[in-house]
């Protein structure tokens, strides 16, 4: 039933105009930075930057707004002999698979036709993983607020968390602690934040991980291993999965 | 002076390299044939001209050092040596010469060096077309591919060296110069200058050392045309430049390393035409320097164009190309109407911060930079480029 309901939702979501735009959006830039710079490696730089802004923003702009939008929809599923967990699943795979599958054509068409290297496709990989972690975000704040500008709000700022106030705590930190070696803690600080994981590990496969200094150095070493290669990708499941799961939770005792 | 020659083979009347060094006089010149000998610690007192021809090797098989050659007028060529000992008391080299003038080093191999040549208190020495390659794994059991002390008026072109502790190593030398040489996968420096003024170093290339080149407490060196190429590392730089005064520095070109230039403590460098590639800190430019000049280089695709620790800058910049330059050019004579400043805030930071670097690319990162750009409080005001170019220079 659940996947009936999905391919639904995944065709109807495809067909939407704000798919389209954003993967008309995604793609004119994406062809835009590898046909300006002729090298891929210099647009997968570029092309980070807008994923890890954009990714993460469309996700949960759009998926609070979807939430609330389909939320006569799922009242009437639920008069049906359907249960919760199946709308539920139903509606975050269907979000998630249609916002990756936009992403994927957007930015990874131009990239596999200009040649796919590691980077690239670490950076289409990551860009899938942050569209289930931040639509699962999106639901959570959704089914914790009845209120749809709450709802939203409540989304701004788990992302200006996620991408901005983050990274200016580490600063501090790191400003603050300047005298202690803080290497291995802020190795640990910032593979808890999904951006910042995505980002570095991104990183380490270009040139600039070179100029990374000593704290790079660790960085590489960790996750050059199998060890920090399987934490990082457990990491962003777990992103993707526990918030997801307490959504589902919440949802299934919801008064509607 | 013609002297008679003494040929050294297995089947010559003559079979050892030492015994032929006994017979000559000043003068005279050995051929050795092909074959390999198992000799060391050689000494010629005199002078004598050794010539290997193909196929002639000198092995030393781990018991010592090579040949010494002590008087003016000597030569070695052609010769393959190989195969020395690690020593930490003396400086065991392949080739060596010690108190000459007026001696040429040229076409040798040498291989599994210690030391490969080194000059004492020599001048007027020519090192040419060597290959020199060590194996060298720590800084402490290692030696230098050439090494000068004390010496004036030495040539060394055409040279190939690798895997040493140093390339090139010049310490109290004078009037010399370093050409057409290639140095790569040097632990410590391609090519180091230690007290040691008026020299000039050309067209040389310095691949993957630990750094490049690195001049210090040095005066007047001319350092022109060299490449230096992927010198990286945490600690790694293309150029190092410690304590130089009144020296130039132009048309090199700096790709792919750390840090393309680092220098302290330095005055009234001239440093123009130069282009920077594709480094992480194109130049990074200490408190300590005063008075240098940088004018019409190229800066292209670095992470950092010029970083310093210093709010304060008393050095000059004009003319130069920066590939991040925003401005306009409303008059079209090819120079930029407003300013460019060179130093971003991030950079600065990383100078009290190194740990930082992990914020690279940061959303965060990009919006600090962006805000100080556009009211700059932290970054040195002094330090802009009042014409910087529109158009990147072609300089061939």
């Amino acid at each position: 039933m659940s996947v009936k309901i999905l391919k639904y939702i995944f065709l109807e979501l495809v067909r939407s105009k704000f798919i389209l735009i954003y993967t008309a959006f995604l793609f004119t830039f994406s062809f835009a930075v590898i046909y300006i710079g002729h090298d891929t490696a210099k647009a997968v730089v570029t092309l980070l930057n807008i994923s890890l802004f954009v990714v993460p923003l469309v996700s949960l702009i759009f998926g609070t707004i979807h939430f609330y939008n389909s939320g006569e929809y799922i009242q009437l599923l639920l008069t049906q002999p359907v249960n919760r967990r199946s709308i539920f699943l139903a509606e975050y795979f269907g979000l998630s698979f249609s916002l990756s599958a936009a992403f994927l054509a957007g930015a990874g068409l131009p990239l596999l036709i200009y040649g796919l290297s590691i980077s690239a496709a670490l950076l289409l990989f990551t860009g899938v993983m942050l569209t289930f972690i931040f639509v699962s975000l999106s639901f959570l704040s959704s089914v914790l607020n009845k209120d749809k500008v709450k709802g939203i709000g409540l989304s701004v700022i788990i992302w200006l968390v996620m991408s901005l106030i983050y990274d200016g705590l580490i600063l501090v930190i790191l400003f603050a602690f300047s005298e202690y070696p803080l290497e291995k803690f802020i190795l640990i600080l910032t593979t808890l934040n999904p951006v910042d994981l995505s980002r570095i590990l991104i990183l380490l496969q270009l040139d600039i991980s070179a100029l990374m200094g000593f704290t790079g150095a660790l960085f590489r070493d960790f996750f050059g291993s199998i060890t920090g290669m399987v934490t990082a990708l457990i990491l962003l499941l777990l992103w993707a999965a526990l918030p997801g799961l307490a959504a589902l939770k919440v949802f299934s005792k919801k008064n509607f | 002076m013609s002297g008679k020659d003494i040929e050294v083979c297995s089947e010559c009347n003559v079979k050892t390299i030492r015994e032929a060094i006994d017979l000559t006089e000043d003068g005279d010149r050995i051929i050795i044939k092909k074959g390999i000998y198992r000799e060391y610690d050689l000494t010629a007192d005199r002078s004598v001209e050794i010539v290997g021809e193909a196929g002639a090797e000198l092995d030393i098989d781990f018991k010592g050092g090579g040949i010494t050659l002590t008087k003016d007028n000597s030569a070695i060529s052609g010769l393959t040596v190989k195969n020395m000992t690690v020593s930490y008391v003396k400086d065991l080299s392949a080739i060596r010469i010690e108190n000459s003038k007026d001696c040429r080093i040229y076409n040798n191999f040498l291989k599994n060096t210690f030391f490969g040549i080194y000059l004492a208190n020599s001048s007027s020495v020519e090192i040419s077309g060597n290959y020199i390659e060590g194996n060298a794994d720590t800084e402490t059991s290692s030696g230098n591919g050439i090494h000068l002390w004390k010496c004036g008026g030495v040539k060394i072109e055409g040279n190939r060296i690798s895997g040493h502790r140093d390339g090139v190593y010049l310490e109290f030398v004078d009037s010399s110069s370093v050409r057409n040489n290639y140095s790569e996968k040097n632990l410590r420096y391609g090519l180091h200058f230690m007290y040691s003024d008026n020299n000039s170093y050309t067209q040389n290339i310095f691949r993957d050392n630990g750094a490049g080149v690195a001049v210090m407490f040095s005066e007047f060196i001319e350092m022109t045309e060299n490449s230096f190429i992927q010198n990286r590392g945490a600690a790694s730089f293309g150029l190092l430049l410690k304590d130089i005064k009144r020296s130039v520095i132009s048309r090199n070109s700096f790709s792919e390393n750390t840090n393309g230039i680092y220098m302290e403590g330095c005055n009234d460098l001239e440093m123009m035409e130069n282009e920077f590639y594709s480094n992480g800190w194109a130049l990074k430019i200490m408190g300590s320097c005063t008075d240098n000049i940088l004018i019409r280089n190229n800066f292209i695709d670095n992470t950092f164009d010029i970083s310093s620790n210093s709010s304060r800058n008393t050095n000059k910049y004009s003319e130069n190309y920066w590939d991040k330059y925003e401005g306009y050019d409303l008059n079209k004579d090819g120079t930029g109407d407003v300013p460019y400043r060179p130093v971003s805030f991030y950079s600065m930071l990383l100078e009290k911060i190194p740990d930082g670097v992990i914020l690279l690319r940061s959303f965060m990162v990009d919006l600090l930079d962006f805000t100080e750009k556009a009211i700059p409080v932290f970054i040195p005001e002094t330090l802009a480029d009042e014409n910087p170019r529109m158009q990147m220079y072609d300089y061939d």
